[in-house]
């Protein structure tokens, strides 16, 4: 029998949701890490039932969790239970939740500023960790998105982090700058035909991919548009909100940025406009069929100014064409009075044979579609604030 | 309160670190040499570790800049974290109180 359990991170917990194949009946676990930030959580393709969590606070830091019972247990995984609490020099453990910027001579000694809001040079300074990817293969292997914004990488299921310091490094690093929530690395997307092939994106430097693993790194944002930015068209700068690949057809990229819908056919190399027919092209999410490859969604949000949707309604818009052409989907969504956001990780789609899409909002709803979008069910409707949304898909 | 073994430190940890560190109440700590802010955070990290970087940065052993630490109505959070702590702590009468510095969140 199948069935799907979803994995939400709110602004004070975790949240696992679990259904059958049908999507009718949920049940609803957690809070998990009551009181703290889970920006991310995200299961491992490979062992689905290892599941990584960014556990977050402004007052103690950053905390990585990882469950390996589909998330009724966890543990920090450089303290595992029944282990020794020092490593061999007596020194304390808790490298799991250690990441620090490569300064290394090996690895080239990547700077160590960037542009600070007022034009200034800033060092980099680690803050949290906003998105976990596990690898499609390994699960002992798990990328981190970080704020600032660097990716690091756990080859030990998350015991300990190195950077892949070639992003930071490559050559922009100087002219990234800060967007409003931070210079944060949210994006990480790996190629399922070449994990070495990784594109990510950071707010408010744009999109950088590598073909190589993780050594070298290389802007890719031809085509973008960025009108807030001296040059509009510039190598970086821009501030692209998520990026989502098909699966199907991995070379297709979309992406919403802060404001317009973008796609790209050739791996993020060139990118074009597809935001069409939509009430506003600004937003944070957007994700695509998992069967469908030219199917996408998106939830247009008013402006960088009043974080709602249009005209008090949530609708999620659907394009069949892969952009330019949408509708919108509002059956079982508020209609009137809602001004909650969608932020940029928090919507999924699951694999079954009929797709199923899900979102979180910031006003502690998590919504499923079990018919592509067609159709809309709150799952809850009283969480904290919901960061993200993941899905498993589970047979 | 119960009497505090002979030697031991008393902390208090604010809620979310009791939350991590999956204990209730004080925290009783045995800490070698003269007792400071820096060897009690010393032994708290050994005994548990998933409090490492919490309180203190990985790297720099600097202060997290939301924290505090607090004994016999003093703010020690400004003194080297080699200052001796006073004696009431160290005897046992007074906690070591690691607080949040701001409310709300």
């Amino acid at each position: 029998m199948s069935g799907v359990r979803v994995l939400v991170g709110t602004r004070k917990g975790a949240f696992i949701l679990t259904s059958d194949g049908k999507r009718q009946k949920w049940d609803v676990s957690g809070p998990h890490f009551a009181g703290w930030e889970i920006y991310h959580m995200k299961g491992s393709p490979a062992s689905p039932n290892r599941i990584y969590a960014s556990q977050t606070s402004g007052w103690f830091g950053q905390i990585i969790q990882r469950s390996d019972d589909g998330g009724k247990t966890w543990i920090q995984p450089g303290t595992p239970p029944g282990e020794p609490t020092t490593g061999p020099g007596g020194m304390p453990k808790g490298e799991s939740n250690k990441f620090v910027y490569d300064t290394s001579a090996e690895t080239g000694k990547p700077l160590t500023t960037h542009q600070w809001y007022d034009g200034t040079q800033h060092p980099w300074e680690f803050k949290r960790v906003w998105h976990l990817e596990p690898s499609l293969s390994e699960p002992e292997v798990v990328y981190a998105g970080v704020e600032d914004a660097a990716i690091f990488r756990s080859k030990d299921g998350g015991k300990s982090w190195q950077e892949l310091s070639g992003l930071r490094g490559h050559g922009t690093g100087p002219k990234w700058q800060p967007g409003a929530g931070g210079m944060c690395l949210h994006t990480i997307v790996v190629d399922p035909r070449n994990p070495r092939r990784i594109v990510i994106a950071i707010s408010a430097a744009g999109a950088f991919r590598t073909d190589d693993g993780g050594k070298t790194w290389k802007p890719i944002n031809k085509g973008l548009h960025s009108q807030y930015i001296p040059n509009p068209t510039a190598e970086i700068g821009h501030c692209v909100h998520h990026i989502a690949m098909s699966r199907k057809r991995p070379n297709t990229l979309f992406m919403q940025k802060h404001w317009d819908v973008m796609r790209s056919d050739d791996g993020g190399d060139n990118w074009k406009e597809v935001s069409g027919n939509l009430p506003t092209d600004f937003g944070f999410v957007i994700d695509v069929h998992t069967h469908e490859p030219e199917t996408i969604y998106v939830v247009p949000i008013k402006s960088d100014g009043e974080h709602f949707p249009p005209d008090g309604k949530l609708r999620v818009y659907r394009s069949r064409t892969g952009g330019n052409e949408w509708e919108a989907l509002t059956k079982g969504l508020p209609q009137k009075d809602c001004y909650v956001n969608v932020l940029r990780d928090a919507m999924a789609v699951d694999s079954l044979d009929k797709c199923g899409i899900y979102f979180g909002t910031t006003g502690g709803q998590v919504y499923c579609s079990a018919d592509a979008g067609d159709n809309w069910t709150p799952i809850v409707h009283g969480l904290p604030a919901v960061l993200s949304v993941e899905v498993q898909t589970l047979s | 309160m119960t009497a505090v073994p002979s030697g031991k430190i008393r902390v208090i940890l604010p809620p979310h670190l009791r939350g991590l560190a999956h204990v209730k109440g004080e925290v009783l700590l045995q800490v070698a040499g003269t007792p400071s802010v820096r060897s009690v955070l010393d032994a708290l990290e050994a005994a548990y570790p998933m409090l490492r970087g919490t309180i203190r940065d990985h790297v720099t052993q600097q202060r997290r800049p939301f924290l505090r630490f607090f004994a016999c109505e003093e703010d020690l959070s400004h003194e080297s974290p080699d200052t001796p702590l006073p004696e009431a702590v160290v005897s046992g009468k007074e906690p070591l109180l690691i607080l949040g510095a701001i409310a709300g969140g």
